[in-house]
């Protein structure tokens, strides 16, 4: 299959991420994948002319376009122009260009929360009044209309993240490849289910101080962040504790918070990144799927149940107790 | 009677980047730059907690997130009085590390080589050579920088959680505090890192590259694939092709309790290094189509003219110091430095041959700063000290990313950031005319690149603007 990749109103990163693929390294599975580039802008040799001419054959059906990829949020400003973005060379808006060739393709990818929902590009006062390919926010309807399908028949494909794991990029597309993708694969917000189906809380490191709501009062000291550091790993789609990141890596790993950047306006939580909102002292946002009532008996009980161990542990920027060792019984 | 062509899309550097050429001659005679693509950080960041700056800030770009995180914190520590902890900034500057050394081998493997394969240079004798390390997305030297880069990024996963975009620099220090064993396996990283550029990039070791004292000792350079760029630029002159404006800035690289790893300063021409007065910064608007007077980045603003009027061309500013145009950049830092390697190049008039060697320097000298601030490193000291953000205050965080010069200020008024004002390096060499019709430094270095008949998108052009290294996503931000 061929992909297209453009990028629009992003920051680069998620290319930069996918570039970090492992076992094997991006070209090399490009290539056993059978994805062929037509062209991508950090990748591809050619510039100018011959994308230029590339574009057009696509736009005028002489170029089959299997995969089109989309890095970055669609910008409709000033006024509905597009004109904060024009793809260079062309004269023409990146708005213009999406809304185009997006029919064109048998899939269209969104790589990126800001490609899916609009992302921090769209944060504060959204200068450039950006959007996603298909999403305004968590609200359908972006750059392309709320029911657009491509020719596959698939509305477009939010591989959220800011930025995307690599491996989540290339799994898509390997799926594509393989035509195994289909409409019961995507999460409500368009999202691949392989990953939008875990928490950030599945495999975090800090379960055990979740379990007993043994909290990291401020960044550097390891326990939960939960409480009053703003993590919303409970809440957030994404497998980042199951396969993790660059090696050994992970945001919570790191000591500091999950935003949920998987998610539609995770750029604008309404409270600090690293503060949790609470409501009479208690938090606000409760683990998904969680009855409020459960939740509020259970954490008041473990709390109350806090083992030394992980109460002195959860305050501090390493393991200062160690586990009690059980001798085996002879 | 001159042509005009217009290059675009311009790939291989980092985000958008369209270029005007006024062609005479066979060659350039003007060039325009153009940044197509305005977000407006500046104003996102308007009215909301200073500490938001962390989050948001790195997405500025997906190339540079280490250097923008570092600024905004540098910025806010700045504003509050805060002293990050030893080895919390140590820990920091060595995360920055990692990221400028990986978009150096980015840079030289993935956006500047390729341009070596392409057909038109079929002829020479190193095509094949060129053709077999370096096609884009397929060459043997790319697919194994693009490896090494990733393992090396293991040790940002391990300290910052994931690359981009992480939070774990923060004003008094970082997050996660390293421990031995943490150590022991970030050395180990290196190490493989090590054997990388000995064996692959530099043949050689690493210190005898960092060693080389002028240009003729340079060209002498065979090994590795720095020996196949050097041996394609004395057969191109890429000596004498795309010179500076001649006046290098660097803000200093990896501050930290041990002193800066790469110095700070400036140094025009031929003279002595000399101190760096931010207080000379300032941005034209003139050829930008931004709104307001020049201004200091402590009281500038942005303001996007949606009617994209002339005499603007581009969505960038025109930073100016002490109303000059700066070069910055890997090869700027090494000058203002003073490697000897650098200082020779630059006596020469800086150049293509120039830029890319100073990473090359740079890369072999930063595997040292990063073996080197590991080594420092003590895990059972603090990586975090305190901070407490001021309800009214202001600070810069002015660093060193990959592409240059960074600078971020920051004023605080009612708990909420009232001016966030950024100069990314590419702002610098990517800017437009300024007042006095003076053009960016790249457009400079692009007057006199010749032109072969029939090129509608100069291969010449495309060394010039490539050896700079662009952020077009940082530019305007």
């Amino acid at each position: 299959m061929n992909v297209l990749w453009l990028q629009s109103a992003g920051c680069g990163g998620c290319t930069m991420s996918l570039l970090c693929a492992e076992d094997p390294g991006l070209f090399d599975l490009f290539e056993n994948a059978g994805l062929k580039l037509l062209w991508h802008p950090s990748i591809s040799l050619d510039t100018g002319t011959p994308v230029r001419d590339l574009l057009a054959a696509i736009e005028a059906g002489d170029q089959a376009l299997d995969i089109l990829c989309i890095e970055g949020s669609i910008v409709l400003g000033p006024n509905g122009t597009g004109l904060f973005h024009r793809l260079s060379g062309t004269g023409r808006s990146m708005l213009d260009w999406v809304r185009s060739l997006a029919p064109r393709a048998r899939h269209v990818v969104a790589v990126g929360t800001c490609a899916a929902y609009g992302g921090v590009t769209s944060a504060g006062e959204n200068p450039a009044d950006a959007v996603g390919v298909q999403y305004d926010g968590a609200r359908k309807g972006g750059a392309l209309e709320a029911g657009f399908t491509s020719a596959s028949g698939l509305p477009v494909i939010n591989v959220a993240g800011c930025p995307t794991h690599p491996d989540w990029v290339t799994e898509t597309l390997m799926l594509l490849a393989a035509d195994a993708l289909g409409a019961d694969s995507l999460d409500g917000f368009g999202r691949p289910r392989f990953y939008a189906d875990h928490l950030v809380h599945h495999g975090c490191p800090k379960n055990e101080f979740y379990e007993y709501k043994a909290s990291a009062e401020h960044l550097s000291e390891i326990g939960c962040m939960m409480e009053h550091l703003g993590c919303v790993g409970t809440q957030a789609v994404g497998d980042c504790n199951v396969r993790s990141w660059n090696g050994q890596g992970s945001c919570t790993r790191a000591g500091y918070p999950c935003i949920n950047c998987t998610a539609p306006e995770f750029e604008e939580p309404g409270h600090g990144f690293t503060e949790t909102p609470k409501f009479a002292g208690i938090p606000v946002g409760l683990p998904t799927d969680m009855p409020k009532a459960w939740f509020m008996a259970l954490a008041s009980l473990s709390k109350a149940a806090t083992p030394d161990r992980i109460g002195r542990n959860a305050t501090a920027d390493r393991t200062l107790v160690p586990p009690t060792l059980r001798k085996p019984r002879s | 009677m001159s042509t005009r062509l217009l290059v675009g899309p311009f790939n291989r550097v980092e985000g958008d980047l369209e270029i005007s050429l006024d062609i005479d001659a066979g060659q350039v005679v003007a060039a325009r730059v153009n940044s197509p693509l305005y977000r407006g950080f500046e104003r996102m960041l308007l009215g909301k907690r200073p500490e938001d700056a962390l989050t948001i800030t790195p997405r500025i770009c997906g190339i540079c997130s280490i250097s923008q995180s570092a600024a905004a914190a540098m910025a806010l520590a700045a504003a509050a009085g805060t002293i990050p902890t030893p080895d919390g900034a140590r820990t920091a500057a060595l995360l920055h590390a990692v990221e400028n050394v990986s978009d150096h081998l980015t840079h030289f493997n993935l956006f500047f080589m390729p341009d070596f394969t392409r057909p038109l240079y079929a002829d020479r004798p190193w095509y094949e050579t060129a053709v077999d390390r370096f096609s884009a997305g397929q060459g043997s030297a790319a697919r194994r920088a693009v490896e090494a880069r990733a393992a090396l990024l293991h040790i940002v996963g391990l300290l910052g959680g994931k690359w981009p975009h992480t939070l774990a620099i923060q004003p008094a220090g970082v997050t996660r505090a390293p421990s031995l064993r943490d150590k022991v396996r970030m050395g180990a990283t290196l190490q493989v890192f090590r054997r990388y550029l000995e064996d692959t990039l530099f043949g050689a070791p690493l210190e005898n590259f960092a060693a080389l004292s002028d240009a003729q000792a340079l060209m002498g350079w065979t090994t590795g694939d720095a020996g196949l760029f050097l041996r394609i630029a004395a057969d191109l002159d890429l000596a004498d092709l795309g010179p500076g404006p001649g006046r290098y800035m660097s803000f200093g690289a990896y501050p930290g309790p041990d002193g800066s790893a790469f110095a700070r300063g400036i140094r025009m021409a031929d003279g002595p290094v000399a101190p760096l007065d931010p207080a000379t910064i300032a941005e034209d608007l003139s050829h930008a189509w931004m709104l307001g007077d020049t201004a200091h980045p402590e009281t500038g603003q942005t303001r996007p003219d949606e009617a994209m009027a002339d005499p603007g061309y581009t969505w960038c500013k025109a930073p100016r110091l002490g109303g000059q145009t700066m070069e910055t950049g890997a090869f700027a830092r090494q000058v203002v430095d003073g490697h000897p390697l650098a200082l020779d190049l630059a006596g020469q008039g800086g150049s293509v041959l120039a830029r890319v060697a100073g990473r090359l320097l740079e890369l072999a000298r930063t595997q040292v700063v990063m073996e080197t601030l590991l080594a420092a490193i003590r895990p059972e000291e603090r990586f975090m000290g305190s901070h407490d953000t001021p309800s009214k205050g202001q600070g810069a965080g002015m660093l060193e990313a990959a592409r240059g010069a960074l600078g971020h200020w920051l004023r605080i008024e009612d708990g909420r950031i009232a001016q966030y004002q950024i100069i990314a390096p590419t702002t610098w060499n990517f800017s437009p005319r300024d007042a006095l019709g003076v053009p960016g430094p790249v457009e400079a270095a692009l007057q006199g690149a010749p032109v072969r008949a029939g090129e509608d998108t100069p291969v010449s052009v495309q060394h010039i603007v490539r050896s700079f290294d662009p952020c077009m996503v940082c530019t305007v931000h």
